[in-house]
């Protein structure tokens, strides 16, 4: 049994059902994201578990004590809302301390517990100020203060960062997960953003339509996607999914790609369970850092292919260089090192390292070959 | 497993609060409103007189009112007076917004005194311009005196013309609030598109009729529907301007529904008038309710 | 690029500008006609005005149609003036306005922030009830308030214009909460605060701007009620109708100058609040005008 348990959550509007038999089990002082497109009932999940909308059908418990029905203030969870949710009419203090003053804490304990929080978060300036004459920024750290004051189980986040800029949203989430080292606190967090999702979590629950597509470890997610959703949804820019066929050569399952000229191309897998899937067509998924130029190669992989092709075009991004090709009738994304000598309509020889590759079964959409 | 989940007290408390807040209103709404429409549309097929009775007599009074000349005129004042009052309020309003629209020195001068009028009771309104229409003391004496002598101007003494003077009176109350929907429409329109108008070669005149007119459409619906909705309740302006006179020449459905129902003791009669007035109000404001609440789902 | 072209696209030649301020003064003028007539000829002795010019100003300035208008004059068959009516018309007010307001605020919280299957239903049908002609609610309504032994008194007149006037003070509200955010409802909620709290706490303090509208609103549309006043007055009749009963009565002279004094007395308070708040009155008109 874990600190916050989700058992076999449902959640129904009517005759339709948008969360379909969630089961997940969060330890004490986890962070877990829930990550998917939007409507993929992510945030109807973590309205539930704040008790901001009713369960349809499974529990939800938290410290081992079934929450359904128990009033939101009475769960001993606190919330970090997308637009802050700060009130507009109350000073930062009053805005942080209005919780504990609605569950009677007396005003000296609150004062101690605002001036704590305060401190911690280096607001204490602030103190005094309304919502509206905050920046982005402080904004979300009021947010993140009225949540730490209460002193919760659970925190729950609502993508806290969407509304802020590129820069700050960059360092608003290192501070985030400073804040949890730091607090070691159980964190229920939700984004659309698979970035902060990798940098924050120590486990990612992907959703999609309803459904947890695979709860791991980010490590787990990105190295072995569990279906061709997580594979293309985690990862920027999105893995390369290429259309192949399984092939035998010296008794070592091989998978025969296309190049840019329609002639086929010899990858050998590192997984020897794909030799069963021996002249089926496969699809096969290499993330844009596994094709690389030969000297930029990962040199502790057991597994580097030589792969010849033409170059279609090159997007140098300052750190790299985006290399667009065709691999099997589709395009294909390398990442090569910012002076890798490519240029657009030459051969070159890429390697590609093949102990990172996936394949994927193309009617199930799951990942094959162990 | 799931007993063991019903919702606590305060949760359940939280549920039941807010319908319980609005239940009186909204019983007062069902009875004061609905009720009473239901006990008005009861009456007008009973022989009320004086006093409500519950007599049936079918539509024996929608009949007799049909057959009366005073309604007769009543609805043939009515068609007169709200479509020129519409039509008249419409164009003066949309007029007084575009040329209010030209960066207009004093914009914030004129737009209060275009508006005012609206602030007013119609009773005053109509006393003002009971007066001022005069041809004894009013605008036909003032000519007069400062020498026009042919000047005439006594409508509100003339049974055929005296509905035209209530127009009158009732877009001087009402064209200025028209003028505020229609600039606010104006001051709703991207720039961007006059100015891509004006680069494709359109002269201010096609400007407006092109492409600022038809942008308006839904200042125009809102102005028609609150315009003809003020002229068929309207009571209050008629009875202060001509009393429904003279004779009975500005009689409206409004002020027919008042006299039947309490002073001349024709309870049914008056009560089927009422259900005519809200019939036509209801064909109105119905479609164009429904349509506004589905658009801001 | 000249600055006029910042701001409307729309640039006119020198005689239409000409054309366009003449006419638009032309039309102040005849919105203001009304209310100089009233005014120059409240001060002026009833022989100027019956022997003389009605736009001329006073040759003899004088109060006595204020004085008489106020507290003499015949109205029906009792010489009180207007004064007791403008008393009746206050006291109708106030609470009339003050209660429909709180209702509306609290119909509106309801309404957009604790959302139930079928309230858009009761919004509806609420809705709809500000736009009936009245004609259709007055013979229950007399009915009723007999049987409640309301009738012809000041309290009647508040209920009558309290129910009809809640229509629109709850469609001011839900609208001004619509845009009100959800989020701040819910952290309130997470906060521990009840049903009332989150009102009187969150969105009370922010709800101003519209209790303004919501107060313009209903105190100009109960102000100048005739239809009700005349219906239901009785004995506590408002303003309106005094002034009504002492312009249309048939007996003695007509006494212009105290009619036209009568009448800026019915309207002062309108006026004044469209003069301090027009702003507000506007938006009222316009909230009124364009729903949903």
């Amino acid at each position: 049994m874990g600190f916050l348990d989700i058992r076999n959550v449902t959640k129904s509007y009517g005759q339709v059902e948008v969360l379909h038999r969630v089961d997940i089990a969060v330890e004490e002082g986890e962070f877990l994201v829930l990550v998917g497109p939007s409507g993929c009932g992510k945030s109807t999940l973590l309205n539930m578990i704040a008790g901001l909308e009713g369960i349809t059908g499974g529990e939800i418990a938290i410290k081992g004590r079934v929450v359904n029905g128990v009033h939101p203030s009475k769960r001993n969870i606190a919330m970090v809302f997308q637009s802050y949710a700060l009130y507009p009419n109350m000073t930062v203090g009053q805005n942080m301390t209005f919780g504990l003053e609605m569950h009677g804490v007396p005003k000296p304990a609150r004062d101690r517990a605002l001036a704590d929080v305060a401190k911690l978060l280096q607001i204490d300036h602030l103190l005094d100020r309304k919502p509206g004459q905050l920046s982005g920024g402080q904004r979300q750290r009021v947010a993140m203060g009225r949540a730490l004051v209460r002193n919760p189980d659970v925190f729950l986040f609502d993508e806290p960062l969407s509304n802020l800029d590129a820069k700050l949203r960059v360092d608003m989430r290192t501070e985030i997960k400073k804040l949890h080292q730091k607090l070691k606190t159980t964190i229920v967090y939700v984004t659309h953003d698979q970035i902060e999702a990798m940098t924050l979590s120590t486990r990612i629950a992907v959703m999609n339509r309803g459904h947890v597509q695979q709860l791991g470890t980010p490590k787990e997610i990105y190295d072995t996607p569990a279906n061709l959703f997580v594979a293309t949804f985690m990862g920027s820019p999105a893995m390369n999914i290429i259309p192949a066929r399984v092939v035998m050569q010296d008794g070592v399952p091989h998978a025969s790609v296309t190049d840019a000229e329609g002639t086929p191309r010899m990858l050998r897998f590192s997984q020897a369970a794909m030799a069963a899937w021996e002249g089926k067509d496969i699809l096969l998924g290499i993330r844009p850092e596994a094709i690389t130029d030969p000297e930029g190669a990962d040199r502790k992989s057991g597994n580097i292919q030589s792969l010849p092709n033409r170059v279609t075009v090159t997007e140098p991004a300052g750190a790299d260089t985006f290399v667009t090709m065709t691999l099997g009738g589709r395009d294909a994304i390398a990442r090569m090192r910012a002076d890798a000598p490519v240029a657009a309509g030459e051969r070159y020889e890429f390697a590609v390292n093949m102990e990172k590759a996936v394949a994927f079964d193309p009617a199930t959409e799951l990942r094959i070959g162990g | 497993m799931s007993a063991s989940t019903a919702p606590d007290f305060r949760t359940r408390l939280q549920d039941w609060l807010p319908k319980l807040v609005l239940a009186p209103s909204f019983a007062v709404t069902i009875l004061f409103v609905y009720g009473f429409i239901g006990f008005t549309v009861v009456l007008s097929f009973t022989g009320s007189k004086m006093l409500p009775s519950f007599k049936w007599v079918g539509w024996e009074n929608y009949a007799k009112l049909w057959a009366l000349p005073a309604w007769n005129t009543a609805i043939v004042n009515i068609a007169i007076f709200a479509s020129l009052y519409i039509v008249i309020c419409t164009l003066v309003g949309l007029m007084l917004a575009i040329f209010l629209d030209q960066k207009i020195r004093g914009e914030g001068v004129l737009r209060p005194i275009y508006l005012y009028p609206m602030a007013l009771s119609f009773i005053v309104t109509g006393t003002a311009w009971k007066w001022f229409l005069d041809p004894g003391i009013g605008l036909e004496r003032v000519m007069h005196l400062w020498g026009w002598e042919s000047f005439s101007f006594t409508w509100i003494k003339d049974g055929d013309m005296a509905i035209y003077t209530i127009v009158i009176a009732a877009v001087w109350q009402t064209s200025g609030f028209v003028m505020a929907m229609f600039l606010a429409g104006l001051r709703g329109i991207d720039n961007e598109i006059l100015k891509a108008a004006q680069i494709d070669g359109a002269s201010n005149w096609q400007l407006y009729r092109r492409i600022v007119i038809p942008l308006l459409r839904p200042a125009f619906l809102s102005a028609f529907v609150i315009l003809s909705h003020l002229a068929i309740k309207s009571y209050d302006l008629v009875v202060a301007l001509t009393g429904g006179g003279p004779g009975r020449a500005t009689e409206m459905p409004a002020t027919f529904m008042y006299s039947y129902t309490f002073t001349r003791n024709q309870m049914g009669i008056g009560a089927s008038s009422a259900v005519i007035m809200l019939m036509t109000i209801a064909a109105i404001m119905v479609p164009y309710l429904y349509a506004e609440l589905k658009e801001k789902k | 690029m000249s600055a006029v072209t910042q701001d409307t696209a729309v640039s006119t030649g020198r005689a239409m500008r000409v054309l366009i301020y003449l006419l638009l003064v032309l039309f102040a003028l005849f919105y203001l006609l009304p209310l100089y007539v009233m005014g120059i000829n409240s001060v002026k002795p009833l022989s100027e005005i019956t022997g003389g010019n009605m736009m001329a100003l006073p040759q003899v300035w004088t109060l006595d149609p204020w004085r008489s208008a106020w507290s003499t004059a015949q109205i029906g068959v009792e010489p009180t003036g207007l004064k007791p009516y403008f008393l009746n018309s206050i006291l109708m007010v106030v609470p009339a306005v003050a209660i429909s307001t709180i209702v509306g605020a609290l119909n509106g919280y309801v309404l957009t922030k604790w959302r139930f299957r079928g309230d858009s239903w009761v919004f509806g049908l609420m809705l709809f009830s500000c736009f009936i002609p009245f004609q259709i609610v007055l013979i229950p309504m007399a009915v009723v308030l007999g049987k409640l032994g309301l009738a012809g008194s000041v309290p009647g007149l508040v209920l009558v214009h309290v129910v009809y006037g809640i229509g629109f003070t709850t469609l001011y509200f839900r609208n001004y909460y619509a845009a009100f955010p959800t989020e701040l409802v819910r952290a309130a909620q997470i906060d521990g605060a009840g049903f009332f709290q989150i009102f009187w706490r969150i969105l009370l303090p922010v709800s101003g701007p519209i209790a303004v509208v919501s107060v313009i609103w209903q105190f100009t549309n109960i102000w100048n009620d005739f239809l009700f006043g005349a219906s239901f007055g009785g004995t506590s009749q408002p303003m309106t109708v005094a002034l009504n009963n002492l312009v249309q009565s048939s007996t003695g002279v007509k006494e212009y100058n105290v009619h036209f004094a009568g009448a800026i007395l019915a309207a002062l308070p309108t006026l004044f609040v469209y003069i301090v708040a027009g702003r507000y009155f506007v938006r009222g008109l316009m909230a009124g005008s364009v729903k949903g």
